[in-house]
């Protein structure tokens, strides 16, 4: 249990050292561009008919406040902080005079759940056919999947994406590409919103899940190669253990270690996914949203969205690390 | 001429190099092509709009009046060029980073590997947006190439650094440093070598991965548009709903050739990963293993 503490210890504090850094990042890029954004801001408000030169002074006044520009940079790094931990981010400018923070807990269950489902199912997925595939090295159809996997593996998810959304939408339209639930659906009847939901969703997860799969597999592939050719899986199999109980307990249970490690790598990749994929097939999560607020010059929201992600995903990965000992007990030992 | 018996090995025993440095020639080839263009680059309406694909023009013509296959030329060679440009830049980054950490140990090692870790969980989709969201107009291709270099080293300081920690244990690294030889001296001298092969199979990964961003920020408009390149072409084909009106070759013909670059780049790293792996490679080879 002591090791246990210990080892705790060491993760949160680098999830602090993640955040920081993390937050540290989009302060600096906030405040050394060369672009002043206020002026940027003004210019574009005021390209459109005349302003008279106190209404500009005033709403630069207001924007410095806004930006966090007011003070000395100690003043401004201070406060750019407390914003963060308050998770106070102020009033979106696109959606004035609703909160950032309400804009951000309502497209975040969207995109939980997207990322959850699909990354859960990529990940078990692609380590199962991934283990298969090592341990029978001569079938057929699991080499077969193997390289269709491996092609589809390094096109990014835009590309993928797109393309689904072509054959899906235009060739063979079966499915809905655009929304996270019908635009009429009824929200009384449960079971009818829940499956309305789903069905809104294969799209998106089917395009994260394609491109997801084919790294889990490779991994888990030759690791499996690897472990098979341990003195203790010949022994087992001389002792004549059943070959399903030498696959899934002896070779796939050790193999899954590194892949649960790499899991928590790749959290922040995972979320890179799903922001163009919700964008492309118009989803109402995270990424949408970041992507709105670009287009409608909400800095704000743009902010607060970027602190937010860094967190979570940095969150999520002190999880996984946490319940990493049950996968591999001799961690809390180490 | 070991690099070159090397090469000749790798040509024939396997075969997914081969693939990789055919499909990767194609499209090198092709952005060599833009030299000759007939057409300067950010010109419009030079030919016909909306023509299919014929003799004439043999990729068709887009909307704004170009034609696909030059322009594809031009844009191809712009978005190579930013992938190499970043996977040189960050390769820098990650060899000093994981060369330093591995033979250094110690508190250098963990503040470094800190910062590490930190690079490879962030998400780093949403600062990107937040960097073009701060810049907007003043985007260029320089700035991005640098600030994705700036975000795309960490996974390879990892493999670097864990390879280093190894070498460091190696007798000459004693002799070296007993010798007198300074830090710089036994990194680069000593410790690179045996790292490179790794080096050159992390940078077509590299070049894969910076080349995904360059285009999926370009899609969305998150870049300098006026550059060609072929996330760009795909923009301006977006804008002009090309799909909707029936120009398919412009948007298809891009989509392909950059699915060509991906496939044949990955097919190069992992046969060269394979080719690393004494193992892996004498099973190929017939001898065994």
């Amino acid at each position: 249990m002591k090791s246990y503490l210990a080892y705790l210890a060491k993760r949160l504090v680098q999830f602090v050292v993640v955040v920081f850094i993390g937050v540290n990042i989009t302060y600096v890029i906030t405040h050394s561009t060369p672009i002043d954004p206020v002026e940027q801001s003004i210019s574009a408000a005021t390209s459109f008919g005349v302003t008279s030169p106190e209404a500009v002074e005033m709403m630069r006044a207001s924007l410095r406040q806004l930006y966090g520009l007011e003070g000395s940079p100690i003043e401004q790094y201070v406060s750019f902080w407390r914003r963060v931990v308050v998770g106070d981010f102020g009033p979106s400018l696109s959606a004035f005079p609703t909160p950032v923070s309400t804009l951000i807990w309502r497209a975040m269950p969207w995109t939980v759940g997207l990322l959850l489902a699909s990354t859960i199912m990529t990940w078990i997925i692609g380590n199962f056919i991934g283990g298969l595939a090592g341990y029978y090295r001569r079938n057929r159809f699991l080499k077969l999947l193997g390289i269709v996997s491996m092609g589809v593996h390094p096109i990014p998810y835009y590309i993928i994406a797109f393309v689904l959304l072509i054959i899906f939408g235009f060739l063979w339209p079966i499915l809905p590409i655009s929304g996270g639930a019908s635009m009429n659906a009824n929200r009384a009847d449960t079971f009818g919103f829940a499956l309305d939901v789903l069905l809104h969703s294969v799209l998106p997860s089917l395009s994260l899940m394609a491109v997801g799969i084919g790294g889990w597999f490779m991994g888990m592939r030759s690791l499996v190669s690897n472990i098979v050719t341990e003195d203790y899986v010949t022994y087992a199999e001389l002792g004549g253990v059943r070959p399903r109980t030498i696959l899934t307990s002896y070779v796939m249970r050790n193999a899954l270690g590194p892949q649960v490690t790499g899991l928590a790598l790749q959290l922040g990749a995972i979320f890179n996914g799903a922001i163009i994929t919700e964008q492309v097939f118009g989803y109402p999560g995270l990424g949408s949203l970041l992507i709105s607020g670009v287009h409608a010059g909400d800095y704000s929201l743009v902010l607060g969205i970027t602190s937010v992600s860094i967190i979570a995903v940095s969150a999520a990965v002190l999880l996984i690390d946490l319940l990493y000992p049950l996968i591999d007990p001799r961690v809390e030992a180490r | 001429m070991q690099g070159f018996a090397v090469f000749r090995d790798l040509i024939r025993y396997n075969f997914e190099f081969a693939a990789g440095l055919v499909l990767v020639g194609i499209v090198v080839l092709m952005a060599l092509l833009s030299f000759v263009s007939p057409y300067p680059p950010l010109d419009v309406y030079v030919v016909a709009p909306d023509a299919p694909p014929s003799w004439d023009f043999i990729f068709g013509t887009s909307s704004r009046g170009q034609d696909v296959f030059w322009q594809l030329t031009v844009a191809i060679r712009n978005t190579l060029s930013f992938g190499i440009t970043v996977a040189v830049l960050s390769r820098i980054i990650s060899l000093v980073v994981g060369l330093l950490a591995g033979y250094k140990g110690g508190w250098v090692d963990r503040v470094l590997m800190s910062i590490n870790d930190t690079f490879i969980v962030i998400p780093f989709f949403p600062i990107l947006i937040l960097f073009y969201f701060i810049m907007r107009d003043a985007m260029s291709w320089t700035s991005l190439a640098l600030i994705t270099a700036a975000l795309g080293w960490a996974y390879d300081a990892r493999l670097i650094r864990a390879m280093a920690m190894s070498l460091r244990t190696r007798e000459f690294t004693s002799q070296a440093y007993f010798s007198g030889a300074s830090t710089r001296q036994i990194l680069v001298q000593d410790h690179l070598p045996f790292v490179l092969p790794i080096l050159f199979s992390t940078t077509m990964n590299n070049i894969n991965w910076s080349i995904g961003i360059e285009v999926t920020l370009s899609v969305l408009g998150f870049t300098d548009i006026n550059t060609p390149t072929i996330g760009g072409m795909i923009y301006w084909a977006n804008q002009h709903a090309a799909l909707v009106s029936g120009v398919w070759w412009w948007v298809a013909f891009p989509i392909a050739l950059v699915i060509m670059l991906f496939v044949g780049l990955f097919l190069l790293a992992i046969s060269m990963n394979e080719y690393i792996d004494p193992r892996s490679r004498l099973a190929r080879m017939g001898g065994g293993a």
